[in-house]
């Protein structure tokens, strides 16, 4: 026997051999998280690729976006003014129509997404009575897409305003200056990146850890565990500290790569961002062992973390589509997914710059979520299969 | 009664609502007895065995495994027996030297331990190549000596095998019997549930189960005479065919 010391000194030999077997039991679990290489690259791959992706291609940002100009008034003004549109990052002339009528065919063929026509007493009203107007011909089919390039496209023609009013002193006029604060640019990454963070967490913490302890008692292995004398309790600590780890190194990754490809910044403090990612990540922890009691089967397991966790995450998280938008019985709903809490605190601490204090409501409910998920799988843990 | 026994059951009843899985059995286990566990599916075999082994909570009646009440010193039964289940419980994903490491530090054994341990085991399993390999990589009968010898690793009082010989071939089959003999030689009480009659006849003494509950216990020799056959076959086809369960 190899117990005489726990005969012996009960106390410290309990928590000696505690250690001991939450040690063997992590490096058991670390070896099946590196042995399978599959997964352990769909870890690392998917927030790559979805940084990247979202960055860089999915963007919601105005680059280079095709216009075609109707100029019928083919003057000085409307040549200078096209010249300007077209001088921009944000658009390319890239053809003309001759009559306002030819708009429908350029849109619907997705030659243009904009249709600017200028028309024929353009700079005749523009210098007699100071106003002229021009319209702006805009294809629908994306709204968001659609609002954000008018807005573009109004600016550089208030610009282009004012170059001309330049040294005329107009007696009433009011000036709106906008500013957009945070972020300036409007750049998309700033509220993809806490929403990939948010979703990364949510599969590693959640499905992996519910998946793990799931196919435990699917091969069998749980029996020889529960007759074996651990306490059950070191079956979760194991299980959760190798992912704890990962998660925490994925999302020091995530931050990386936000940092340094989309010049994403950290305004806030590191620790308190790192605080609350802790935070989520043990709620979301807690979540899985809570799925793992519920279920014997690594198929259901991923069922309710993809179905029950991750699609409302995307669809309520507020990252992909804004909460401020929607019905007021789904921005009640949307309350109760951690994930908008996390992406709010996140975003307000990275974006925004905010301090602890104006996170706090977020902080507590996250941690309201964690110790109510913890107490739930605490009390659902079987120690007895039957 | 507590030193004289490896096991004692008195009356031990478990209920699912209004079936009985196992309804009141009492039986003794000697020390250093190979105890055979026999009876049809369903027959409440696997059950009793959950009980004795703390995974499940009998309904009623009374049970010591090594001396210990399975009601309320479970942790300490824990600590002295071993266990085979039906399902192969290895790490398929893991090296053979990582799952012996494994359960050696379940047991609380130290890294000296378990290092002599390791290379004793396979050396004596004669696949000291094969410690690197995975163990899905490793043939069925091998598997399962693995991890008979991994459950015999922190030397227990009591190993529980529950139908461990499943699928096996038979010369793999006798080699695991060898190992069997050796655990029990070295004082180890060994309680194995089996389908295999040629199996009965290896044990010191067997129980069979009909219905969940025990309808004759004794040596195999003894019970040929008793049901006056030479085949253990014979014996257990009289008694299982009184069955009125039918498999689960």
């Amino acid at each position: 026997m190899y117990f005489t010391d726990w005969q012996g000194k009960p106390k410290e030999a309990i928590i000696k051999l505690a250690m001991e077997q939450l040690l063997a039991f992590v490096r058991k679990e670390v070896y099946h998280i590196l042995r399978d290489r599959k997964t352990l690259l769909v870890l690392f791959g998917l927030p790559i690729a979805q940084i990247l992706l979202f960055g860089f291609a999915l963007s919601n940002e105005v680059k280079n976006t095709k216009i075609f100009m109707c100029d019928l008034a083919k003057d000085n003004f409307s040549f200078q003014l096209t010249e300007k549109v077209h001088a921009s990052k944000y658009f390319n002339v890239v053809g003309s129509i001759d009559i306002p009528n030819e708009a429908d065919e350029v849109l619907r063929k997705g030659s243009a997404h904009l249709v600017m026509v200028i028309p024929a007493d353009f700079s005749t009203k523009l210098s007699h009575s100071n106003s002229a107007s021009i319209q702006l011909i805009t294809d629908g089919t994306n709204p968001n897409l659609a609002s954000t390039i008018q807005l573009y496209l109004r600016n550089i023609i208030n610009d282009f305003r004012n170059q001309v009013f330049e040294k005329i002193e107009l007696p009433y006029t009011i000036e709106v200056k906008s500013r957009m604060l945070y972020n300036p640019q409007l750049k998309g990454a700033y509220t993809f990146v806490p929403g990939v963070m948010a979703m990364v967490l949510m599969i590693i913490c959640t499905l992996m850890t519910s998946v793990s302890i799931v196919k435990e008692k699917e091969l069998g292995n749980m029996e020889m565990l529960l007759v074996s004398p651990m306490n059950p309790l070191i079956v979760i600590f194991s299980k959760a500290i190798p992912y704890l780890a990962l998660s925490l190194f994925i999302v020091t990754v995530i931050l990386g790569l936000s940092v340094t490809l989309l010049e994403v910044p950290i305004r806030g403090n590191i620790f308190l961002l790192y605080g609350v990612c802790l935070i989520f990540i043990i709620a979301s922890l807690a979540l899985g062992l809570v799925i793992s009691s519920i279920t014997n089967s690594q198929q259901v397991a991923m069922m309710i973390s993809l179905m029950g966790m991750m699609l409302p995450t995307i669809m309520f998280g507020g990252f992909m589509f804004p909460i401020e938008n929607m019905p007021i019985p789904l921005q009640v709903i949307s309350n109760i997914v951690p994930a908008k809490w996390f992406y709010y605190a996140i975003s307000g601490i990275m974006i925004k710059g905010m301090g602890i204090k104006s996170v706090l409501k977020e902080i507590s409910i996250l941690l309201v979520y964690g110790t109510v998920f913890i107490i739930i799988s605490y009390r659902n843990f079987k120690i007895r299969l039957e | 009664m507590e030193h004289k026994y490896s096991i004692v059951t008195e009356n031990l009843t478990k209920k699912f609502g209004d079936f009985k899985a196992v309804d009141g059995i009492s039986f003794e286990v000697n020390k250093g007895e190979i105890f055979g566990f026999l009876g049809a599916n369903g027959a409440g075999k696997t059950t009793a065995m959950r009980m004795l082994t703390g995974l499940s909570i009998p309904t009623s009646g009374k049970a010591y495994v090594a001396g210990f009440d399975i009601y309320s010193e479970s942790e300490k039964i824990k600590l002295n027996i071993g266990y085979m289940s039906q399902k192969f419980s290895l790490y398929q994903d893991l090296k053979v030297w990582e799952n012996i490491e494994f359960y050696g530090g379940l047991y609380g054994m130290s890294s000296s331990q378990i290092k002599s341990t390791t290379k004793e085991l396979l050396s004596k399993l004669e696949i000291e190549k094969e410690s690197n390999s995975l163990v899905k990589e490793l043939p069925l009968g091998w598997k399962q000596k693995l991890a008979f010898s991994i459950s015999i690793m922190h030397h227990p009082k009591i190993v529980f095998l529950d139908e461990p010989t499943g699928g096996v071939d038979p010369v793999t089959r006798r080699q695991f019997w060898n190992m069997i003999y050796d655990a029990a030689a070295e004082g180890i009480t060994i309680f194995i549930t089996t389908h295999y009659m040629d199996e009965a006849e290896y044990c010191e003494r067997v129980a069979i189960m009909v219905d969940g509950k025990i309808e004759a216990l004794d040596k195999p020799f003894a019970l040929k005479s008793r049901f006056k056959t030479d085949s253990m076959d014979d014996v257990f086809y009289r008694l299982a065919r009184q069955a009125q369960r039918s498999d689960n």
